[in-house]
């Protein structure tokens, strides 16, 4: 006889769940892995020096001789700068196409724009890097960029910006169109004009989605490592303003790690970890911006 | 026409190919309460929608006629302006989610710009008595509109669109997402307002319409059947449709 019904259902509850919460340690795992290795590996290279010293020349130790560690200094501040500079370029950029996307669909340009967009998210980050050194490169030749070389910092931002720019306009899109049409009636009900309309309530009630969506593509582009090495260049020296070769963490992480000496070992583990404490808390301000001042949370 | 508040000729509107309003003539005077009933999708909604031209905000819509505010064309008119003259409150309470109760009554005025803080402060007051909210919001004007109520939010969207000062107010189908209380102290109010402002209100609910309209116009299918006082219309309709509607024969 089959158990009855309620059972049967009981029990296909609980398997169902069973998978659920397998799927969510399984997608924990990684995370969890990561942020151990990270911080076992690299607290040791966090020292005052780590953020105030620039990498040491490759050493072997040899008995009786220890190698000099030193720090990352100017890789820090050349993510900072170059993530910075990108974001200055693609934030204001990405959430005006965000709001065109959104607000102005019937538009004949909205189509292909975000067709266009969702092509370029697409894009291996790469390719987007021979892409603005190319043509950078072809700036220099007709004598329009004098001032800073062709790889140097501000070609590096703008590689990052191109990355970010598409992620910002179409995660801006889906946040605004989350807004219920019912509250720009009501804004426009009341005599409200249509640019204060998108600006004050509409933007005000998707902020939140907005928010995250810059704050992502600005953790993504803090990450990016293939398109600085054509743009920003391919080197763990020193920084000199960003008209010239920009040092980058994950730049750094990737020459360092591959090295293969232990001091340079040691201070990849420390900018990995650093990197990730840098997208940890941008992910924390996050939450705290989303946080609306009843309160609660905002869409 | 004298008397007449707001006066419609030759209204027509679209949405796409859909002919949702089909030459509407109708007019309303002033200080008195202006029913619209019909069945689902006769275009009542759509009708006075086209009266503050927030039809055309909508992708694909498009009407023509004229809307004759004052002897004034609405439609040769800015359009914000005339939104400002002609209230509107919806089906659903929409209250602005990001904004304090008191945010919401005074948006209409910060976001035109022009008011004084002590202005505000008097129209938002103002507003929140007329709209019967005014006791039992007054301790909490900072906090968030959407901890009211249903009822409460709907009367703070009436309160809202109160604020701007509006000639004319149109309200559709306030009270139906509303439960009976809630509905009869809506009702109440459209009774107070309209002393101060026309009121014109979509409603399906029949009873709705006798107990608060002066006047009641009957659409069906995009046309206009028949307008007449509100007790003429329940009781001696001249059209046949009218009588078969209001009867319950179809709707």
């Amino acid at each position: 006889m089959r158990p009855p019904k309620r059972i049967r259902r009981r029990a296909k509850s609980l398997v169902l769940l069973g998978l659920c919460a397998v799927a969510v340690l399984l997608m924990l795992v990684p995370l969890a892995s990561i942020l151990y290795e990270c911080f076992l590996n690299g607290a040791g290279a966090i020292t005052p020096a780590f953020f105030l010293k620039n990498p040491p020349p490759p050493c072997n130790p040899t008995a009786g001789t220890t190698c000099p560690v030193g720090g990352v200094q100017d890789a820090i501040l050349g993510t900072l700068l170059l993530v910075g500079l990108a974001s200055l370029i693609a934030l204001p950029v990405g959430i005006l196409g965000g709001i065109y996307l959104s607000e102005f669909q019937d538009r004949p340009l909205a189509r292909p724009a975000r067709f266009l967009a969702d092509v370029m998210t697409g894009i291996p980050s790469i390719v987007i890097g021979v892409f603005v050194f190319g043509i950078f490169y072809f700036f220099a030749q007709e004598g329009w960029i004098t001032t800073f070389s062709v790889i140097s910092g501000y070609t590096g931002a703008v590689a990052l910006a191109v990355i970010m720019i598409p992620v910002v306009a179409r995660t801006c899109e889906e946040a605004l169109r989350l807004v219920p049409v019912s509250l720009r009636e009501a804004s426009l009900a009341l005599g409200i004009p249509r640019h204060r309309t998108i600006l004050r309530i509409v933007l005000s009630s998707g902020r939140g989605g907005v928010i995250t969506g810059a704050l992502l593509a600005v953790a993504r582009a803090g990450g990016e490592t293939a398109p600085l090495l054509l743009t920003a260049g391919f080197t763990t020296g020193s920084i000199a303003g960003l008209s010239g070769w920009t040092p980058a963490l994950p730049v750094l992480i990737y020459q360092f790690a591959s090295a293969q000496y232990p001091n340079t070992t040691q201070l990849a583990w420390g900018a990995a970890l650093i990197l990730v404490l840098m997208m940890l808390l941008i992910s924390v301000g996050a939450r705290l911006a989303l946080r609306n001042k009843f309160g609660g949370r905002s869409a | 026409m004298s008397g007449d508040k707001l006066v419609v000729q030759n209204l027509n509107a679209w949405y796409g190919k859909t002919h949702a309003v089909q030459d509407i003539s109708l007019s309303f005077p002033d200080k008195k309460a202006t029913a619209i009933i019909g069945p689902s999708g006769c275009g009542k909604s759509t009708f006075i929608r086209c009266l503050n031209r927030i039809h055309e905000t909508q992708p694909k819509a498009r009407s023509e006629g004229k809307v004759l505010l004052d002897g004034s064309d609405v439609y040769q008119a800015d359009p914000t302006e005339i939104r400002r003259k002609i209230g509107m409150v919806f089906q659903r309470p929409n209250v602005f989610p990001t904004m304090s109760i008191y945010g919401n009554v005074a948006a209409g005025l910060k976001l035109h710009g022009g008011y004084s803080h002590d202005e505000i402060d008097t129209l938002v007051i103002e507003s929140l008595k007329k709209a019967a909210l005014w006791d039992e919001v007054k301790e909490k004007l900072d906090q968030s509109a959407l901890q009211l109520s249903g009822g409460q939010q709907q009367r703070l969207c009436i309160a809202r669109a109160l604020a701007v000062q509006p000639e004319v107010l149109l309200m559709d189908e306030p009270a139906s997402a509303l439960d009976p209380i809630s509905t009869a102290r809506i009702e109440d109010l459209i009774f107070d307002l309209k002393n101060s402002v026309p009121v014109i209100i979509v409603t399906h609910n029949m009873q709705q319409a006798a107990r608060v309209a002066d006047r009641t116009a009957f659409l069906y299918l995009g046309k206009l059947v028949e307008v007449a006082p509100t007790r003429d219309l329940f009781e001696r309709p001249t059209e046949k449709l009218t009588e078969s509607y209001i009867t319950g024969r179809f709707g």
